[in-house]
């Protein structure tokens, strides 16, 4: 049995993308040398939506992006205890001397962005990688690194999960009572 | 359908339609992997994987090595013409061996059909089938349909003619297997000497005539005739076998429609297929070879994940 508290509705959603899509058209003015890599699966819902408010709301359109599986470059692949999906790559793009800008939901151990950095790297040598996360669980990291764009900051447990509900516009924390 | 069903890969027989599904969908990954630039992954880099070839072998053995390599697993090669296997040493006795030098996954190829389920049941190492005899080649058999799903979209309704040496080819076996779970319909051609009894059983329109095989079909993979596997005379000659099932371009052109054509390889030119079909924008055999990499690396990726 699962207790679950709200943490984001869908207005203040709304509010943090538009915030997190301005502060990127601060660092990347028209997207001309930047492409967004989003990491599958969840990172490429938030991916879509800041795509398309950049386009919607600042009339920035046509910017590069791709969605990474990073399945293959994880490093519990044969230790995790379920199977790992892999999702399609769809990566038509280059990285080759452009800023990347690597999207994920919810950054909890960073060991997914390490496994993205690695995955990013065959496409090319990007001039530049950041990260923009819709939630940094900010005391849970296993590896040193730190997003350049956070949506909001979140501290919980181990034992809690954060989940980003894109059909309801609705992030979660979500504990299990047997916890 | 995350997880295959099998802990081993020791034929089309024993997958269901999910595993096929999931070894295509993720070898489309690897595929795209092997186009990169920086084609490794480190996907398997804590695996060792051995390859066993008790038998000859050119591309099998090297797809192998190369989708071990790409997965950045550890690889040792073990080849029966330099090895203890001809000091009387017994199967299981050689393998045990390798094994407990801890190595996680064997890739054998050995001339006595069922030798890797035999090596199955008595090892705990799992088992890659790279083709056990007149048995199976199941790698084989899934690039050859992830190269018509590639080339038409879906295996499924398109119909497969696969001509030759159908008695010795385990290739063969495989594929009707591998076809007939994927919804394709299968014809077999070739001369009835080197037709199995057992072809009723499994389903398959047989073809006397080369020609009304190849106007049955959309796509026809070519065989080769095995001779190093007759023990007895079953062909006249390979002039006369040339001459009757061989495909040519004149054969071709004779149809009213274009078809494709595969080979598993090798190719004798001038038996089989004449060198200006061998070569022609309707035959994808090298996009088979292409694809026998990122296939191999699915199979081997996905055993290796496979959660019990």
């Amino acid at each position: 049995m699962n207790e679950q508290r709200e943490i984001l509705n869908s207005t203040q959603l709304e509010i943090i993308i538009k915030r997190l899509s301005q502060e990127l058209i601060e660092s990347h003015q028209d997207f001309s040398n930047s492409v967004i890599v989003s990491l599958q699966p969840r990172g490429k819902y938030l991916a879509k939506r800041i795509i398309s408010c950049l386009s919607e709301n600042f009339n920035i359109n046509s910017i590069d992006s791709g969605d990474l599986d990073i399945s293959f470059y994880r490093d519990d692949l044969l230790t995790k205890k379920s199977p790992i999906i892999t999702e399609k790559i769809n990566m038509d793009i280059t990285v080759d001397n452009k800023r990347v800008i690597l999207i994920d939901d919810v950054l909890f151990t960073a060991r997914s962005v390490r496994a993205a950095m690695d995955a990013v790297m065959p496409f090319g040598r990007p001039k530049s990688i950041e990260l923009l996360v819709l939630i940094d669980r900010r005391l849970s990291r296993h590896i040193p690194i730190q997003p350049n764009y956070v949506g909001k900051i979140v501290d919980a447990i181990d034992s809690e999960r954060v989940v980003v509900d894109w059909l309801k516009n609705s992030v979660l924390i979500l504990k299990d009572k047997n916890e | 359908m995350n997880n295959l069903s099998v802990d081993h890969m020791l034929g089309i027989k024993y997958l269901n339609k999910n595993d096929i599904d999931l070894i295509f969908q993720t070898a489309d990954n690897f595929k795209k992997i092997i186009n990169q630039p920086i084609k490794k992954v480190p996907s398997l880099r804590d695996v060792t994987i051995a390859n066993l070839f008790f038998e000859n072998s050119t591309r099998t053995k090297l797809s192998f090595e190369l989708a071990e390599k790409r997965l950045s697993a550890d690889v040792i090669n073990f080849s029966s013409a330099s090895s203890s296997v001809k000091k009387g040493e017994t199967l299981l006795d050689t393998v045990n061996n390798i094994l407990a030098m801890k190595v996680d996954i064997i890739v054998m190829r050995h001339p006595n059909p069922g030798a890797s389920v035999f090596l199955s049941r008595n090892i705990s190492a799992k088992i890659v089938n790279a083709g056990d005899g007149t048995h199976e080649h199941p790698t084989q058999a899934l690039l050859d349909s992830f190269s018509i799903r590639e080339k038409y979209g879906e295996v499924a309704g398109k119909k497969i003619v696969i001509i030759g040496d159908i008695l010795h080819s385990r290739v063969a076996l495989s594929n009707i297997y591998c076809l007939k779970k994927l919804g394709a319909e299968v014809g077999v051609c070739g001369p009835s000497t080197l037709m199995p009894k057992y072809l009723d059983s499994l389903g398959v329109n047989h073809f006397s005539s080369l020609n009304a095989a190849l106007k049955w079909c959309d796509v026809a993979n070519v065989l080769r005739i095995q001779l190093e596997r007759q023990d007895v005379q079953l062909l006249p000659s390979l002039r006369e076998y040339s001459n009757v099932y061989g495909i040519n371009k004149k054969v071709l052109d004779s149809l009213d429609k274009q078809i494709t054509i595969m080979h598993p390889g090798p190719i004798n030119r001038g038996v089989e297929l004449t060198s200006d079909v061998a070569d022609s924008e309707h035959s994808i055999i090298l996009n088979q070879v292409e694809n026998g990499v990122a296939i191999r690396m699915a199979v081997l990726y996905l055993l290796s994940i496979k959660k019990n």
